[in-house]
């Protein structure tokens, strides 16, 4: 067993970053943003070499570091990379920079502890993705939510307090039931494995062997927990207030991220471990991914805030990868994969643009707004840009998504009905009603609104963060082999543990 | 001879205490400055004695004819009592000045409080449990009205006497009934003759008063009522004691006695009554917690439901559940001396700044101590990756290991709600700016001994390994 410490070098460095920022002192604002910066932009680096050295051919996990935590419950340290996480963290140390640096005007209040919090943010939301072993996934997974909390609570809107209790109780609440489920499996595994563990790989094994109607049960109590985050038609009631009230930042790393964290779990924990139960329950699994496609996309129409148009708008895109995940063939998982990290950079670009015009004009009411397109013209074609981009414009990267897991939903054998994929299929035309309507409102006509008179367009340093995003949106939608090919091999290791569960050859690392 | 001088080897955590206690008082009856003296002598004897008890935990023996038990997770609860009387030692050297009772005799009652519980923990007859459980007890009505003056001290001392006396009798009248049956109080023999007594009516109503006595002493639920008075009227270093020190000797108790005579399996005959207590302690703990708006009685409730939990480590019955219950009173007890310690620094003289209400804004003015009390609030609502978090765990683990997955479930409500009213105090620190202006005093000790239970907290949450391996190795 080789050991390698290269992913847990990626994991800690926010850590000890975040540990020394506690040590500068409170009036050096701007040397405390300089360091958050550069500690993330460090972060990203190592996560490029991670990336360079990524197998994309290796189905496996990768770059595993693994030793004995909790000797006598067999918990383990054990973090490795595949190609159905590699994107994600990936998503996750390109965003953190970028929000960082979107903050800079917007957060003026307590800079210190806010870049305590990203950064501490941000080594939860690596070691989510990292976690092999159940044990320290839900260590993780529960931790992360302290600096969200206090990111929504310290630095969020007026109702930010009930938001902020709202977000955590709620996640909490589906947590907890996930962790007894994480006992209730490791527990019933060691009659198969002969040993307790909540290694990941281990139970994998036992997984399938678990009969179909406790399996149910399991499958439940992790799907919840996960369809809570994702959020999931009809557990998505924290999301608006949560996305409203916090800071763009807040915003950015809950849409960007966090909400990945959920769908994420269904694709790593509950297909393996539960595969006969995940094939049973995918259509009503899906039936609910349908409903938050179309009941997001109709909400969003009717929203007067800009800011919890896009809120809702992530409900219907996160719809989509469910539904692709339940699926259970290649495109559609491939397709979710991609959704996933369009969704990470379209909603969080959004998002970064409404706090650009709300830092000027202190409202995100759609009314307010009108006929900005003369005075703020590269905002106005930002906006334009990467509201094409969530809508799923051929040629930007949220096609590329929609449309592999609208095919795969039509030809899956699991969901056996192509009607999953028609009513979807609408879902995409109502985003391009709810988002080119809102564009219209606030971009185009008269300006009616004399406050507006003095609005300035975007700085570079608002320019520099929605650049590199773009960029992405252009590369996805052009040529996404760059991004599918890391995830292929991974995803028909998924698909295999599914469709013949037990049979496949995992490595026992 | 040479046996009674290696048993006295045994003892040495014992020798320390019981050598405190007496240099204490004539150091009390002579000295003009007794209270700074007695002060560094309390930190002495806890801290000698804690230590000793971890670095000898591995003399496992039984001594002075069968009545004593040293070594293993004896001298676990050791290093938990000591400890805690440490870090209470460090708070009250600045507190009970403030409240008003720099009497000498705080830190000898303290000292025998403790001695009492260490008692308990090593009993292996019902007598010595009797003896260190009196000793504990008494010694913690005295300090529960330590300031004579105060209505509220009085209040709680009274109640917390006439109460906690009545338990007592049932206690002792369980002992009686045991004896009567079973012709014996050494904790060995009963277990022999144990399987001869289960159908004796008259036995299991001893073992079940018994048990009902000692329900009231980890203040589980219904014999809760007299919790949150007492916690409210006593010096908070005092009622910090009481929930930690007080509850784990009391566990301790209950494990040296019932998982010996079932085995290992306190469950089976009792269960029923053990999953009944537990349950509903949980649950009505977190849920009267909410309506609280003083932190001490928030506390107190809080406590209720600790033992709630506690007692799933019972219900589970097998060794996953002793081994739970003893790294949660570990993490239990460092965490709530920490905020029971920080409520210490903020309470003003007479018993002002106890509402909840003081907490406003306290991280602007106070961010390391708002800090501090966070981490203890996260850790009291079991979020990872603070010790509460693992103790939880573990004991929802033996709960589902012997296939009460159901009271875990029940753990799980009562949690959701617990996080409530643990976020609330972090809600009024951070996300409220104004507030009123309560200067937290200044106290360097105390601020040691915040930092310490912290420390402690984080660490034992983060590497929970060892001292789980060391508890599991001697069950």
């Amino acid at each position: 067993m080789e050991s390698n410490t290269l992913l847990t070098i990626l994991l800690f460095a926010p850590l000890i970053g975040a540990l020394l920022t506690m040590f500068l002192k409170n009036s050096q604002e701007s040397l405390i943003r300089y360091f958050g910066l550069a500690v993330s932009i460090i972060v990203f680096v190592i996560s490029l070499v991670v990336y360079y050295f990524f197998d994309s051919n290796n189905p496996d996990f990768q770059f595993i570091h693994k030793f004995r935590w909790i000797e006598n419950l067999n918990v383990f340290y054990f973090v490795g990379v595949d190609g159905l996480s590699i994107l994600l963290v990936l998503l996750t140390t390109f965003l953190t920079p970028l929000t960082l640096l979107s903050s800079w005007s917007g957060i003026t209040s307590r800079v210190k502890e806010f870049t305590f919090f990203m950064l501490m943010l941000e080594f939860g939301m690596i070691g989510v993705f990292l976690s092999l072993d159940l044990f320290l996934f839900y260590v993780f997974w529960e931790a992360m939510l302290i600096p969200m909390y206090f990111i929504i609570g310290i630095w969020g809107g007026e109702q930010r307090i009930y938001a902020s209790i709202k977000f955590f109780i709620y996640t909490m609440a589906g947590s907890l039931l996930m962790l007894v489920a994480i006992i209730w499996l490791a527990v019933y595994a060691s009659g198969f494995l002969g040993y307790f563990t909540t290694s990941l790989v281990d139970l994998y094994q036992a997984g399938p062997t678990i009969p179909v109607s406790i399996q149910g049960f399991m499958f439940f109590a992790f799907a919840l927990s996960f369809a809570i985050k994702v959020p999931l038609f009809p557990l998505h009631t924290w999301l608006p207030d949560a996305h409203v009230q916090a800071p763009t930042a807040g915003s950015v790393i809950l849409a960007g991220v966090l909400l990945k964290m959920g769908t994420y779990g269904l694709l790593r924990f509950n297909l393996p471990l539960f595969p006969q139960a995940s094939i049973e329950y995918a259509p009503f699994i899906s039936v609910l991914a349908v409903v938050g496609i179309i009941y997001g996309a109709l909400v969003a129409m009717v929203q007067t805030d800009m800011k919890k148009l896009v809120a809702y708008s992530s409900v219907a895109h996160l719809g989509f990868v469910v539904l692709g995940i339940f699926s259970m063939n290649q495109i559609a998982i491939q397709g979710s994969i991609i959704q996933m990290i369009n969704h990470g950079l379209s909603t969080g670009a959004l998002f970064i643009l409404v706090g650009v015009i709300y830092e000027r004009t202190h409202t995100r009411e759609i009314s307010e707004y009108g006929g900005i397109a003369r005075l703020v013209p590269f905002y106005s074609f930002a906006l334009m840009f990467t509201s094409l981009s969530s809508i799923g414009l051929p040629g930007l990267n949220g096609f590329v998504g929609e449309f592999l897991i609208l095919t795969g939903a039509f030809k899956s054998s699991v969901l056996n009905s192509w009607l999953f994929s028609i009513v979807a299929a609408s879902g995409v035309i109502f985003a391009a009603v709810y988002l080119l309507w809102m564009y219209q409102r606030v971009v185009f006509g008269e300006v009616k609104n004399p406050k507006l008179s003095g609005l300035k367009d975007m700085t570079a340093r608002e320019i520099l963060v929605v650049i590199p995003i773009f960029i992405f949106i252009v590369w996805i939608g052009l040529y996404p082999n760059t991004f599918l090919k890391l995830s292929d091999k991974s995803t028909s290791k998924v698909i295999e543990q599914v469709m013949n569960p037990g049979k496949s050859n995992l490595s026992l690392p | 001879m040479l046996n009674s001088l290696q048993d006295l080897y045994h003892i040495i955590p014992l020798l320390i205490v019981s050598g405190g206690i007496l240099v204490s008082i004539i150091v009390e009856m002579y000295s003009k400055d007794s209270e700074k003296i007695l002060f560094a002598l309390s930190i002495l004897v806890f801290g000698a004695a804690g230590l000793f008890s971890l670095y000898s935990v591995n003399n496992v023996s039984i001594l002075f004819n069968g009545m004593l038990a040293t070594g293993g997770n004896v001298n676990v609860f050791s290093f938990i009592f000591n400890i805690g009387a440490f870090i209470v030692t460090l708070l009250s050297a600045d507190y009970i000045r403030k409240y008003g009772t720099y009497y000498g005799e705080y830190y000898i009652i303290l000292q025998s409080s403790v001695l009492g519980m260490m008692l308990m923990a090593g009993a292996k007859d019902l007598f010595i449990i009797f003896i260190g459980l009196e000793l504990m007890s008494i010694s913690f009505y005295v300090l529960a009205g330590l300031n004579r003056k105060r209505y509220n001290a009085n209040e709680a001392s009274l109640k917390y006497f006439l109460l906690g006396a009545f338990a007592t009798g049932f206690i002792v009248y369980g002992i009686g009934l045991i004896y009567g049956t079973a012709q014996t109080t050494s904790i060995d023999i009963l277990t022999v003759r144990f399987p001869q007594l289960t159908g004796n009516l008259l036995f299991l109503a001893g073992v079940l008063l018994f048990l009902v006595g000692f329900t009231f002493k980890i203040a589980a639920f219904p014999f809760h009522m007299w919790v949150p008075d007492v916690y409210q009227g006593s010096p908070t270093v005092v009622a910090g004691l009481f929930s930690t020190g007080g509850k784990a000797a009391a566990f301790s108790a209950i494990l040296v006695t019932l998982a010996a005579l079932f085995n290992g399996n306190v469950g089976s005959l009792f269960t029923p009554y053990l999953i009944f207590v537990s349950a509903l302690s949980m649950i009505y703990g977190s849920i009267v917690a909410i309506s609280q708006d003083d932190i001490k009685r928030m506390l107190a409730y809080s406590s209720i439901s600790h033992a709630g939990y506690l007692a799933i480590g019972l219900a589970a019955g097998n060794s996953e559940g002793t081994a739970g219950i003893i790294f949660y009173l570990a993490a239990y007890s460092f965490m709530n001396l920490g905020a029971f310690g920080i409520v210490a620094l903020i309470e003003g003289e007479n018993e002002t700044n106890l509402s909840i209400a003081s907490y406003a804004g306290l991280a602007k003015r106070n961010p390391a101590l708002a800090a501090l009390l966070s981490i203890f609030m996260f850790s009291l609502s079991g979020i990872p990756p603070f010790a509460g978090f693992f103790g939880k765990y573990y004991v929802f683990f033996a709960a589902i290991k012997s296939g009460l997955t159901w009271l875990a479930l029940i753990g799980i409500l009562s949690s959701v709600i617990s996080v409530y009213f643990y976020l609330r105090i972090v809600v009024l620190m951070y996300f409220k700016d104004q507030g009123e202006e309560v200067i937290p005093s200044k106290s360097a000790m105390g601020m040691v001994g915040v930092v310490l239970s912290a420390i402690l907290v984080v660490l034992l949450g983060v590497f929970p390994g060892s001292i789980i391996n060391l508890i599991s190795s001697f069950l």
